[in-house]
């Protein structure tokens, strides 16, 4: 499942709990600037073949997980 | 493949800009400024003119090449924008060295410096210039949007040269355009003082969006870095320097990681002159040479990416 593989990914890349991590997390909460978000998106765009839009809308993981699987 | 780079020059406005004065003007902060793009500072045209910085940056050039002016058979000045649109910023700089020759514009904004050394490695292949002048000279602060503190603090003045002859020092070079269908990156002419034309013009300021070109810029960096550096048949270890495109240090960072170049290999003056466009390089090559960091015999791997959408990058030995 797309959630559980992002979850992992972020946890494993910011050494953090994946209990800790949910939908809802926002990459502000992980303490991300908006060009931290835009570099963790493209590992994304690696990792699952795809290309991602960034912007302002993209906030939580739940964000990133529904263009994931869109 | 045909040039050597027979000298470098650089010129800047006199006025700097810093974030401190900045905060002053819009919602911003240093440490915002700096830890997004690295920037600390920008020269700033008050009284400048392009030409002048242009003029300035290739007599320099010149005169580390101890050229004299009338050797020079083709002239090609990168820009977005000159201080004219007629006469263009080469015929301006006509003007400012009293020599005649061909001289015309590039524009790839701001890839339009290694655009330029292609075309004149094109011309000088064909046997059609011997010693070519090719300066590149941006004023963004004229382009910018001086309410929007996302992009105002970005941009800086400048102008790099070099004087080319003939050599063969462009070991590899490729140039790439792609459309920018999402309008990524646009400055726009503003209304046209046509008393018949129905369409809408873009507002001539600059409007970018940032995480955009963020990925953009990374993505070309390192694809291009990687081709030209397998064109020459080289890897990191046989380079002195990285002369990037001084667009933010967080691309330059990002890609330095993915292609595995140490931090010392990266040449980097964004701090002093935020991004001037296709001048960074010229500008940044400039400097390199004139702090005795680049010794003749070095290789150096140039990359370039922005409107257009363009990118550009090029393996050169000094």
């Amino acid at each position: 499942m797309t959630l559980e593989k992002v979850i992992k990914m972020i946890a494993e890349e910011y050494d953090l709990d994946e209990a800790t991590l949910s939908a809802e997390t926002t990459f502000e909460d992980l303490g991300m600037d908006s060009l931290e978000t835009v570099e963790l998106v493209m590992r994304f765009e690696e990792e699952f073949g795809v290309t991602l839009e960034v912007d302002e809308n993209c906030k939580t993981i739940g964000d990133v997980v529904a263009r994931i699987d869109a | 493949m045909s040039f050597t780079i027979a000298g470098t020059g650089y010129a800047h406005p006199v006025r700097t800009l810093d974030n401190e004065e900045l905060t002053r003007m819009v919602d911003t902060s240093d440490e915002w400024i700096v830890s997004r793009t690295g920037i600390r500072s920008r020269y700033i045209a008050t009284t400048e003119t392009l030409t002048e910085l242009a003029v300035s940056a290739a007599r320099m050039a010149m005169d580390n090449a101890g050229a004299e002016a009338a050797s020079i058979d083709l002239v090609i000045c990168s820009t977005v924008a000159g201080d004219t649109k007629c006469p263009t910023l080469a015929g301006n700089v006509l003007g400012g060295l009293d020599i005649r020759c061909p001289a015309f514009d590039v524009n790839a904004a701001c890839s339009g410096f290694l655009y330029a050394l292609q075309t004149a490695a094109a011309y000088m292949d064909a046997g059609l210039a011997e010693t070519v002048l090719v300066i590149a000279a941006e004023m963004m602060t004229r382009h910018v949007d001086w309410t929007d503190r996302a992009s105002c603090v970005l941009f800086g003045d400048g102008a790099g040269a070099v004087l080319l002859q003939k050599g063969e020092g462009l070991l590899a070079c490729r140039l790439r355009a792609q459309p920018d269908k999402k309008n990524l990156l646009v400055i726009g002419q503003g209304k046209s003082h046509s008393v018949f034309e129905e369409t809408d013009a873009a507002p001539s300021v600059l409007a970018m969006n940032g995480p955009e070109v963020f990925k953009f810029a990374v993505t070309s960096m390192c694809r291009d870095i990687k081709e030209v550096l397998d064109s020459a048949g080289l890897g990191p270890e046989d380079i002195r320097y990285v002369v990037p495109h001084q667009a933010n240090l967080r691309i330059l960072e990002t890609a330095r990681q993915r292609l595995g170049f140490s931090e010392d290999q990266i040449a980097v003056n964004i701090e002093r002159y935020g991004n001037t466009s296709s001048a960074s390089i010229a500008i940044l090559l400039a400097e390199l040479v004139e702090q005795g960091k680049l010794q003749r015999g070095d290789n150096i791997v140039c990359t370039a990416f922005g409107g257009g959408l363009t990118s550009a990058a090029c393996v050169i030995k000094y």
